[in-house]
């Protein structure tokens, strides 16, 4: 037994009283659930036991494989299903691309395609660990997707079909195209450079005028390509300025490229003085390397942010004529009546026109609980389906569902550029008129002072004064934290999230998923009548295997498939409960209006914790048992309390849930400040009041509810595990689900905001001095455009020093 | 002492290119696409003859 109370396949705690053993790699080892033990036994049975000596990040829970799924997955074998997803290579060979859920580390990634590879009839497996997208192509005569997507739920991981949307292209083609420029723009500044040093020796050292000459026609050839290829999109956007009549940046820096290597061809030319070269390849590197980097932290954050929403199934059945069909997504138009299972995905926008039913719409609220539908009621997208099938006229298909314009508002979200960044434009282009003019006035005063210096003197000026540090300040600094941010799981989704984490006064809390997991755990059994603890729960469990609400998930996990006994029967009571027959006698389970028993009878007397919810068994004639579930507190959570406390830091709860609940979990965390029973419009009041007062609100929440107080807050974080409005509606995203993250995210936000003052100071302070020295002549070109670079640099590394917050 | 002198810069000039074609080439083959998974991918032992290759074929009914 591996013996320190954690399941060795997932790593969490083990529950009392389960035993789930495997021999892995010679050792008996604990594992938590039967899921765990599926999961571990599938990768030991394929000789793949090395993905435990590797990986360096748990995986997420094993799941059992429930027929029902399976059945589904047979759905992605249809032909008009695939067309949206699959290519077709040549004939008879298939290729798909997959978004794999599950991936924690890299041992994942060599699991999945060690597996897959085994596979007769797969013919190439490439899984990228960086967005954790599979590609896949098979032979379909020798084996069908369904079978691939099964085997990877059998290695514990779930795959989603997708179509490689366009945008993805374009973006991985944009990827391409900069690493091009910056690799091309590095080769040639190299050589460019290492010529200039043999240049400027020369030039005190002496050299000959052939030498020289020589020297200077490589680089001229040389540096063509950064002039004619690399350094043509600061052009363009230097047009797209001048012409839109708000200079930015990169206009002195198209100029100062132009100039620089026009001056430096005739320089060539004439044979003498000196040339430039070095400082255009340097210059374009720097400028492109940085920009890469920011661009490359964005779309990541987006990249990370859009598997999470390729949750609507690509399929669905339609009903015409009393028949069912099974059709793409893609086809459905509205109007069309589709069917949705128990337990089954909702694949489109629609109301109710037949049967009743609940739905979870955990994907909106982030809170695990069935919403009642009936005749007419709307239901969404990516909604699953809980009791009984449902028949819904679609209202909105792919572009025109609820998940697809949360997409559209993340992407918003993304363009925007972060405050201070914008106001470092704003300043770069007031500066830019500024520099011009005075370039202008110091190639007059020249002009009339000493003709001959004067190419050289205006080129000093327009590098030395280059805001090309004061432009990159912001940008270095929030690509470092972000990045840095990233990688521990913490996602920035709006730019201004970093600077104004760096000013919160007070922290808000919305209890359910946040501070606790949003998912109820059952806490303990009361047995009442003949039967004991363990015979109870496997009565319930039994019941609940029929049903699809988050509950009986709290009562199935407690127990392994073939402890159950067959149910007959079996009914659904939405929202009230199920009930069936086990040999032969009728046993219910569920709220007390359930049962007539436990209407008629006096509540038994239990001391219910506050904000548990209990559910009753009961047989024909008497109350067999009691469940108390309950939401759970994250176990990191009363540190982080804690933490904030000390950092003198206001702390409190808005919840949606009961007053008392809140005050259990309140007095637990040792936080003063909460309120039950809030509405979204009260949270939002509450907020705005501790805004008035002066304070700067971090709002920490998961559902849809959240979602308008989200919105309001200065800056808001939503759980990973919440909801796909939460995520949308706020500035960072917590992908860990680890709460001291949040802990992280504020030190990094102080860290950041003090290293980008700091790059401010310098870069203007640098831009300021240098300039009245550059205008006198004290400073020749190649020194103008040394101190650009340093300058420059100083800024990068010290933003890079965010790296290690 | 020119002649020397353009041979050599002859020579840089010719491995410039060579270092672009080679990083174009990784480039276009997706080598910049996932750079953080190869580098953990080579520490697993792919050749470990326990490692049944195929062997799914028999339970594949």
């Amino acid at each position: 037994m591996s013996g320190d109370g954690t399941c060795f396949h997932c790593g969490l705690p083990l529950p009392q009283g389960v035993d789930y053993p495997l021999e892995i790699e010679g050792q008996m080892r604990a594992l938590c659930c039967r899921g765990c033990q599926a999961v571990a036994q599938a990768i030991v049975e394929n000789g793949l036991q090395e993905y435990y000596r590797h990986r360096t990040a748990m995986p997420s829970t094993g799941h059992e494989l429930i027929p029902a799924e399976l059945s589904k997955l047979a759905l992605y074998d249809h032909p008009e299903i695939q067309k949206s997803f699959v290519i077709e290579d040549a004939p008879h060979i298939k290729q798909a691309s997959l978004i794999l859920e599950g991936i924690t580390c890299a041992a994942c990634v060599w699991l999945n395609e060690r597996h897959l590879q085994q596979l007769p009839g797969v013919k190439a497996v490439q899984v990228n660990y960086a967005n954790h997208r599979a590609r896949i192509s098979w032979d379909e005569r020798e084996i069908q997707l369904s079978r691939i997507l099964k085997e990877i739920q059998l290695l514990g991981y779930n795959a989603h079909p997708y179509n490689a949307l366009q945008q993805e292209e374009l973006r991985r083609k944009g990827r391409s195209r900069d690493i091009r420029r910056i690799a091309v723009t590095g080769l040639s500044a190299a050589q460019v450079m290492m010529l200039a040093v043999a240049l400027y020796a020369g030039a005190s050292l002496g050299m000959d005028v052939d030498t020289a000459n020589l020297l200077r026609y490589v680089s001229l050839v040389l540096t063509l390509p950064v002039f004619l290829y690399t350094a043509v999109p600061f052009y363009v956007s230097a047009w797209r300025a001048m012409k839109s009549g708000h200079l930015n940046m990169d206009v002195p820096v198209s100029i100062a490229i132009i100039t620089a290597f026009a001056g430096s061809v005739w320089v060539t030319l004439q044979g003498e003085g000196l040339v430039y070269y070095d400082a255009i390849t340097m210059f374009a590197l720097f400028l492109l390397s940085t920009r890469f980097l920011e661009r490359n932290a964005r779309e990541k954050s987006v990249e990370a942010t859009e598997n999470l929403l390729k949750l609507v199934p690509a399929m669905s059945l339609r009903l015409r004529a009393g028949k069912q069909e099974a059709v793409a997504v893609l086809d459905l138009v509205e109007g069309d009546i589709i069917l949705a299972k128990p337990g089954e995905a909702i694949a489109a926008d629609g109301e109710v026109a037949a049967g009743i039913s609940s739905v979870d719409e955990a994907l909106l609220t982030g809170e695990s609980r069935a919403v009642p539908k009936g005749m007419g009621d709307p239901v969404i997208a990516g909604s699953i389906n809980l009791d009984g099938p449902l028949e819904i006229r679609v209202t909105g298909t792919g572009e025109n569902t609820v998940l697809a314009g949360i997409v559209r508002l993340l992407d918003r979200a993304v363009a925007e550029k972060p405050r201070l960044a914008q106001l470092a434009d704003q300043v770069a282009g007031r500066f830019t008129y500024v520099l011009l003019a005075l370039t202008l006035v110091v190639a007059l005063a020249w002009w009339w002072h000493d003709p001959d210096r004067i190419l050289e003197i205006v080129l000093a000026v327009l590098v030395v004064t280059c805001p090309c540090a004061l432009s990159i300040a912001a940008p270095a600094a929030f690509a470092a934290a972000g990045s840095h941010l990233l990688k521990q799981g913490i996602l920035l989704t709006r730019g201004h999230a970093l600077e104004t984490l760096a000013k919160v006064t007070h922290v808000v809390f919305d209890k359910t998923g946040t501070l606790t997991f949003g998912k109820p755990k059952l806490l303990r059994v009361l047995p009442f009548g003949r039967l004991d603890t363990h015979a109870c729960l496997r009565m319930a469990a039994s019941l609940e295997q029929a049903s699809e609400h988050p509950l009986a998930q709290s009562f199935l996990e407690q127990l392994s498939r073939n402890e159950l006994h067959p149910v007959t029967e079996a009914q659904n009571f939405p929202g009230k409960g199920v009930a069936g027959l086990i040999s032969g006698h009728r046993y219910t389970l569920g709220n007390r209006l359930l049962s007539g028993l436990t209407q008629a009878q006096q509540e038994p007397a239990m001391d219910v914790a506050a904000g548990a919810t209990v559910v009753w068994l009961c047989d024909e004639v008497e109350l067999l048992a009691a469940f108390e579930l309950s939401d759970e507190l994250r176990p990191d959570a009363i540190t982080l309390i804690e933490t904030l406390k000390t950092q003198g830091l206001g702390v409190s709860i808005l919840s949606g849930d009961s007053n008392a609940a809140v005050q259990h979990f309140a007095a637990r965390l040792g936080i003063t400040e909460y309120r039950g029973a809030q509405r979204p419009e009260d949270k939002l009041a509450a907020l705005k009041a501790l805004q008035a007062g002066g304070g700067v609100v971090a709002m920490v929440g998961d559902g849809v509810n959240d979602a308008p107080v989200l919105a309001g807050a200065d800056v808001s974080l939503a759980m990973g595990g919440g909801t796909q409005v939460a995520r949308a509606s706020s500035d960072i995203v917590l992908l860990s689900e680890k709460l001291p993250d949040i802990w992280r995210a504020l030190q990094a936000g102080q860290a950041t905001l003090t290293v980008m003052r700091q790059n401010f100071i310098w870069a203007a302070g640098y831009n300021f001095l240098a300039l009245p020295f550059a205008a006198m002549g004290y400073i020749p070109p190649w020194l103008a455009a040394l101190g650009m670079s340093v300058s420059s640099l100083v800024v990068v590394l010290n933003a890079l020093r965010l790296r290690q917050v | 002492m020119n002649s020397i002198l353009i041979f050599l810069l002859g020579l840089a000039g010719f491995m410039v290119i060579i270092a672009g074609i080679g990083i174009f080439w990784a480039i276009r083959s997706g080598q910049f696409e996932d750079m953080a998974g190869p580098a953990q991918r080579i520490l697993m032992d792919d050749d470990d003859p326990r490692i049944p290759r195929r062997a799914l074929k028999k339970d594949d009914k």
